[in-house]
């Protein structure tokens, strides 16, 4: 009878509910909707960042992530993999790589970039390259001046695929290493500065370049369950204590990435505080003049001998009613109106190069997180009761005298 | 012993600068099953009285017994307690829950005393089945007359088993047959139930009802008649 009668009494004035749940469902909707944007770009970074050859782990030769020079090398990286497979969960991937500084001329141009040797097989779901490349074809482990390179950098080059480029770096012997590449393939990368940085050629050929034999710069890990890199890699290290080779994880290759996703959990609740203090201000005004209106009534139930903690309760009844409310149609536009963008994603295109700048992409995809949206409904249902607790002490500390002579 | 005992009640009211001494003094004994009025002009203090009678105002001085509670001795908590099982309340404005049916307007006396719910409806029925409601279970206040509705009100006050009904001025809105037929209402369940009534009046027909008329005037008792 206590929720009939609350649900009555909230449909009294219709207004003034539809008027507070608008309030909380554009609440909830704006704290919904647009987190779920904002993981949607931070996911986008991530993804970006790990994809870009960089892995939730990598192994380095002790000294190349300080001075990352093909000195510093990994020289028989199957067996490294072979002491390590049972560290990693079953659903990993990894690639070996030849990493060096080079540059890049043609007749018209050169220009500074990376030169990654790679096993085309194993970049597939561990690096963007696998499956990147949309002109020409992809180089084969066998090809011995093969190279694939970005779209950015065919066009800043004024090239195309068939044309050679000369690629010059140092090597093993810390001589001038030079070779003429011919471009068989062109990628796409999400980030336009990553399709200028990275040329691709068969790992053989680099090493042979280089003159590093069967060494590789760096080995590449991606676990399926982004979660489980933190222990995977201490196991990794614990296997390889002994040995001159360092573990990284992302966190230690993109400290900025690690920072920025960390700032983001904070501002989340900033933000639904933000929200939550527009909407408490007309939660208030609302259900004080419900409360006012109703002193005579609240006096008369005074009078016939019910307790001012249950009159408190019976209006903390009526919010948490409208709250509910407000709270599932809430939900119900933000899951609408998100996944209505989620299969596009929204294209932000025009303001992609200011996006490159922090690492995303030019279309962001939103996400929801089910801890998001659990702290979202939480912050509204608890700290709604909580202001609405001030009309409701209002109302249960009336005497009966006063409520009878309120008009 | 008397169902309601007032000791040298005294009440003051603070209106800016001027004090208004409501109740002087006040000493009365209201025996059980009595069907009382307190009458006077506007002013002399009926429904301060009343309210104390009620627990709804606590006095400056002295006490209010009822039923053997010392008023003086009594927190509001326990004060709600006894309004909520021992005192039954009639206003002049009805004030019936707008929002609840009639049937529910009686029953949620019942639900505050933590009566279960067959019950609670049985007994609300039967309860305005006694005042002539019968057909009118189902109505929200707005849909009945300023008569039905202080039936329904009466209902409400006696369904909760009282030893006293305070009814102020109970027949002040209604037509004089209205009032009446409210009054033989209220006259056979203080035959019936010896349910103690004591209202405050200034209506000529409660006051021939009243089997004792106890006079107000300046706060103070003017006469005290038993008929």
């Amino acid at each position: 009878m206590e929720l009939l009668l609350a649900w009555r009494n909230i449909w009294r004035n219709p207004r003034r509910t539809v008027i507070i749940m608008i309030a909380v469902i554009i609440g909830i909707w704006t704290m919904i909707a647009l987190t779920s944007l904002m993981r949607g770009m931070v996911n986008d970074m991530f993804e970006n960042g790990i994809s870009t050859l960089t892995g939730d782990i990598k192994l380095y030769a002790s000294g190349y992530h300080n001075d990352p020079s093909i000195e510093y090398r990994i020289d028989d990286p199957n067996s490294v993999m072979s002491e390590i497979a049972k560290a990693l969960p079953y659903d990993s991937k990894y690639a070996a790589r030849v990493r060096v500084n080079a540059i890049a001329s043609n007749a018209r141009h050169s220009i500074g970039l990376t030169l990654v040797g790679i096993d085309p097989d194993k970049e597939a779901g561990v690096s963007f390259i696998g499956n990147g490349v949309v002109g020409g074809r992809m180089i084969s482990e066998d090809d011995n001046n093969a190279i694939v390179i970005g779209q950015a950098l065919l066009e800043k080059f004024e090239t195309r695929i068939g044309h050679k480029l000369i690629l010059m770096s140092q090597d093993s012997q810390n001589e001038i290493a030079s070779r003429a590449f011919k471009i068989v393939g062109v990628y796409r990368a999400k980030l336009q500065s990553t399709e200028k940085q990275y040329v691709f050629a068969s790992k053989h050929s680099a090493q042979k370049m280089l003159g590093i034999g069967n060494g590789v710069s760096e080995i590449s890990i991606v676990i399926n369950d982004h979660e489980k890199y933190e222990q995977t890699a201490q196991n990794i290290r614990a296997i390889l204590k002994n040995s001159d080779i360092e573990v990284y994880t992302w966190k230690d290759l993109l400290p900025m990435l690690k920072a920025y996703m960390e700032i983001f959990d904070g501002f989340v609740v900033l933000w639904y505080l933000v929200v939550f203090v527009a909407m408490a201000f007309g939660i208030v005004n609302t259900m004080l003049m419900a409360v006012f209106e109703r002193m005579r009534e609240f006096g008369l139930l005074k009078a016939l001998g019910m307790k001012p903690s249950l009159i408190l309760r019976s209006v903390l009844i009526e919010s948490g009613i409208i709250l509910i409310m407000g709270v599932i149609a809430g939900n119900l536009l933000a899951f609408g109106s998100v996944m209505m963008v989620a299969a596009t994603g929204i294209d932000l295109s025009a303001l992609a190069s200011g996006f490159e700048y922090v690492g995303m992409s030019s279309a962001i995809y939103p996400e929801i997180l089910l801890n998001d949206v659990l702290l979202a409904n939480v912050v509204v249902l608890v700290l709604g009761l909580a202001v609405s607790t001030y009309p409701a002490v209002k109302a249960s500390r009336i005497t009966p005298v006063e409520a009878m002579a309120h008009t | 012993m008397p169902i309601v005992e007032v000791n040298g009640v005294d009440k003051v009211y603070q209106q800016g600068d001027i004090e208004i001494h409501a109740l002087k003094d006040i000493h009365l004994s209201i025996a059980p099953g009595s069907f009382a009025a307190i009458a006077g002009p506007s002013g002399s203090g009926k429904t301060t009285l009343l309210n104390m009678i009620g627990g709804l105002d606590l006095p400056d001085h002295g006490d209010v017994i009822v039923d053997g509670c010392h008023f003086s001795e009594m927190n509001q908590s326990q004060l709600a307690e006894l309004r909520l099982n021992r005192i039954g309340f009639v206003f002049q404005s009805y004030n019936l829950i707008p929002v609840l049916s009639a049937v529910e307007n009686v029953e949620y006396v019942m639900l505050l005393q933590g009566v279960e719910k067959v019950e609670r409806r049985e007994r609300a029925m039967a309860m305005l089945d006694e005042v002539g409601l019968s057909e009118k279970y189902h109505n929200r206040p707005s849909e009945l007359s300023g008569g039905q509705q202080q039936r329904v009100a009466v209902a409400r006050a006696i369904v909760s088993n009282p030893a006293i009904v305070l009814a102020d001025e109970p027949t002040a809105n209604l037509d004089s047959k209205t009032g009446e037929g409210l009054l033989k209402i209220m006259a056979a369940m203080n035959e019936k139930r010896n349910v103690t009534f004591i209202f405050s009046t200034h209506d000529k027909m409660v006051m021939d009802y009243a089997h004792r008329l106890v006079l107000l005037r300046d706060g103070m008792i003017a006469d005290d008649e038993f008929k």
